[in-house]
């Protein structure tokens, strides 16, 4: 158990990331955290599929010197998944601080709690 | 008939555009280029069913030039355009149903964008359902996510807001752990197309080989998706969300899109685990417990709301339960049952909702109880779809939740273990149902002596009792004329494989 956690450390660490995303972005109070969380959580999964698409000593899947072996290069697959995840999180984070801004302008605070506590007492 | 195997791509497509489109137009000409859309994307899905019921197969569709294992693939089978016709139907009504709401509850220069927003709905949704490809699956959902978020917050006020970021929370925690069980089953197999990765599990399997990173992947992706369509603890979200939107908005999110996510994971439960992989682990047990938990909670909260819309949101809940109880129950049986129960809770929650509104209008719009007293009287249409939408959630016969009932008890007959759990909670849950939708509909049909709200009557509101009646009738069709539904759902279901 152990000795497949020290080969294979680069996938532990990316799943260690993973859960601090995760509890950041369920546990926090504060708004900005939590979207930092969301960041850290998406980063750490783009790291586990980037890794997964590496190969030691292989090339870039681009052929330049006529070597069409395949064993020559990389999977080029996991890098086309990891741009696409990037601009769906990049969105999906700009969305999320856009109605950061709204709330903050209205309560004039970040922490959720407290404007849920708010509307409450508005009784809306 | 080679032009009809491209409707399902094209139905995609037209929903989409009709998005970027209706950003450039005035309000009222998007309210009827969407509408347009949904009838003509309807249409569509009905040809292509007509074709698929007559054919008896399902085929894939090639996106782009590159054959099978690396190119993307749509794929349509009977299930498929009967879910896709279905959804347009809810969704044109749950529009309709909502527009005078969203006059007074939405600034007119803004009313362009809910049509974006439902344009973007709908094409997600289309994709979750005619997909063969995990990752098109996955961008689609946080599309989905995005323009939920979008209808929630359309009306905007703290309440809407608030309920936006706490329904984007919990979504993107579902979607995130959605794209690692991708990674990860990708990882495994090597490749992202459901018949590919299916055939790659299955030797797995068979192998033995990597036991538990299967197990992983099969639990991320179900947890993922309950989440994101609020099985039982993952539901602190959906009141909110569900309660203070706009009305149009409540009806989409409650009937379409935790349905689409539902019936991403049948998909995926068929096409990518496996069906008696699904069964072998573990998580089927999981689903199963929650789906009972979710069932008596949800019906629980409901009876503890004195607000009508947060009541109706908390029934959403314990019917999400159910499917979820279909789904575990382990056999085609039960899946018939879920998948018939997707469309009756469709049918009657949208039905509720858009009905609720009128009952709401008429009390000088407070939601209370208290101030509901009487109003079927004074809004008579309203009053009758919402005791008929009552009645069918409670499981009267003649509506379809009595079939979809039906069909869950007949399922759990012969299914040793889980037999007596599911009558015990069946039975207790109709009657909470029964408690808390009929005390609504007594509340609704107590005569007060002098109301000091007006009455409102049909012909003032032509299209919003035309909505509701629409309702009401494809609410009998599916009760009534159960059979040949069922009977689709089961060839669908076999035609997965």
């Amino acid at each position: 158990m152990l000795h497949n956690l020290a080969v294979n450390y680069e996938e532990a660490i990316a799943m260690l990331l993973f859960v601090i995303g995760f509890a950041n972005l369920l546990l926090q109070k504060n708004l900005i955290k939590k979207i930092i969380g969301l960041n850290i959580m998406d980063s750490a999964v783009y790291l586990f599929l980037a890794l997964k698409g590496y190969i030691e000593g292989a090339a870039v899947p681009i052929v330049v010197n006529g070597i069409t072996d395949k064993e020559a290069y990389i999977n080029p697959v996991p890098a086309g998944l990891v741009l696409t995840g990037i601009v769906v999180s990049v969105s999906v984070s700009a969305l999320m601080l856009s109605l950061t801004i709204r709330l903050y302008r209205r309560y004039h605070t970040l922490n959720l709690d407290e404007i849920s506590m708010r509307l409450k007492k508005e009784g809306l | 008939m080679e032009l009809i195997r491209n409707f399902p791509f094209f139905s995609i497509m037209i929903a989409m555009f009709s998005g970027p489109v209706c950003s450039v137009l005035p309000g009222k000409v998007a309210r009827v280029v969407n509408a347009c859309v949904i009838v003509i994307v309807g249409i569509m899905s009905a040809v292509l069913l007509g074709y698929l019921y007559v054919t008896g197969e399902s085929f894939v569709y090639m996106m782009g030039h590159f054959p099978a294992p690396w190119g993307n693939e749509i794929r349509a089978g009977v299930l498929e355009a009967g879910m896709a016709m279905f959804f347009c139907i809810v969704m044109l009504l749950s529009v309709l149903g909502g527009i005078k709401k969203l006059f007074d509850e939405v600034v007119v220069s803004k009313h362009n964008l809910y049509y974006i927003l439902v344009g973007l709905m709908l094409s997600s949704l289309l994709a979750l359902v005619y997909t063969n490809d995990l990752f098109t699956a996955y961008v689609f959902v946080e599309i989905n996510t995005i323009s939920a978020c979008g209808l929630i917050m359309i009306r905007e006020n703290g309440r809407t807001i608030e309920a936006a970021v706490r329904y984007m929370i919990m979504s993107l925690i579902g979607s995130a752990m959605i794209l690692l069980g991708i990674c990860m089953i990708y990882d495994l197999t090597g490749h992202l197309l459901m018949s590919n990765i299916k055939e790659s599990v299955a030797a797995m399997t068979a192998g033995g080989t990597y036991p538990e990173p299967l197990l992983c992947t099969i639990a991320l992706m179900s947890v993922g998706l309950a989440i994101k369509c609020a099985l039982f603890p993952f539901h602190s979200w959906l009141p909110d969300a569900y309660g203070y939107s706009t009305v149009s908005s409540a009806a989409i999110l409650s009937s379409l899109v935790s349905k689409g996510y539902i019936f991403l994971l049948i998909k995926i439960i068929y096409r990518v685990i496996g069906f008696d992989v699904y069964k072998g682990s573990g998580v089927i047990d999981v689903m199963f417990i929650f789906g009972l938990a979710g069932m008596i909670f949800g019906s629980v909260s409901a009876i503890r709301e004195s607000d009508v819309r947060r009541m109706i949101a908390y029934s959403s809940v314990a019917q999400i339960g159910y499917i979820f109880m279909g789904i575990g129950m382990g056999t085609q049986f039960g899946m018939v049952a879920a998948v018939f129960h997707i469309l009756s809770h469709a049918s009657t929650k949208s039905l509720l909702f858009i009905s609720a509104i009128g009952l709401t209008d008429v009390s000088g719009g407070s939601r209370k109880f208290i101030e509901l007293t009487g109003s079927g009287y004074r809004n008579r249409i309203a009053g009758l779809s919402f005791a008929i939408g009552a009645l069918s959630m409670v499981g009267v016969p003649l509506f379809s939740g009595f079939i979809s009932k039906l069909l869950f008890a007949e399922a759990a007959i012969n299914l040793s273990g889980r037999m007596l759990p599911v009558f015990i909670v069946l039975g207790i849950s109709t009657i909470l149902n029964a408690i808390y939708f009929m005390k609504t509909v007594i509340r609704i049909y107590t005569p007060v002596d002098e109301s000091p709200y007006p009455r409102a009557h049909m012909r003032q509101l032509p299209l919003y009792s035309m909505v509701l009646c629409a309702f009401v009738i494809l609410n009998v069709v599916l009760g009534v004329m159960s059979d040949p539904i069922i009977g689709l759902i089961g060839q669908g279901l076999t035609m997965f494989d």
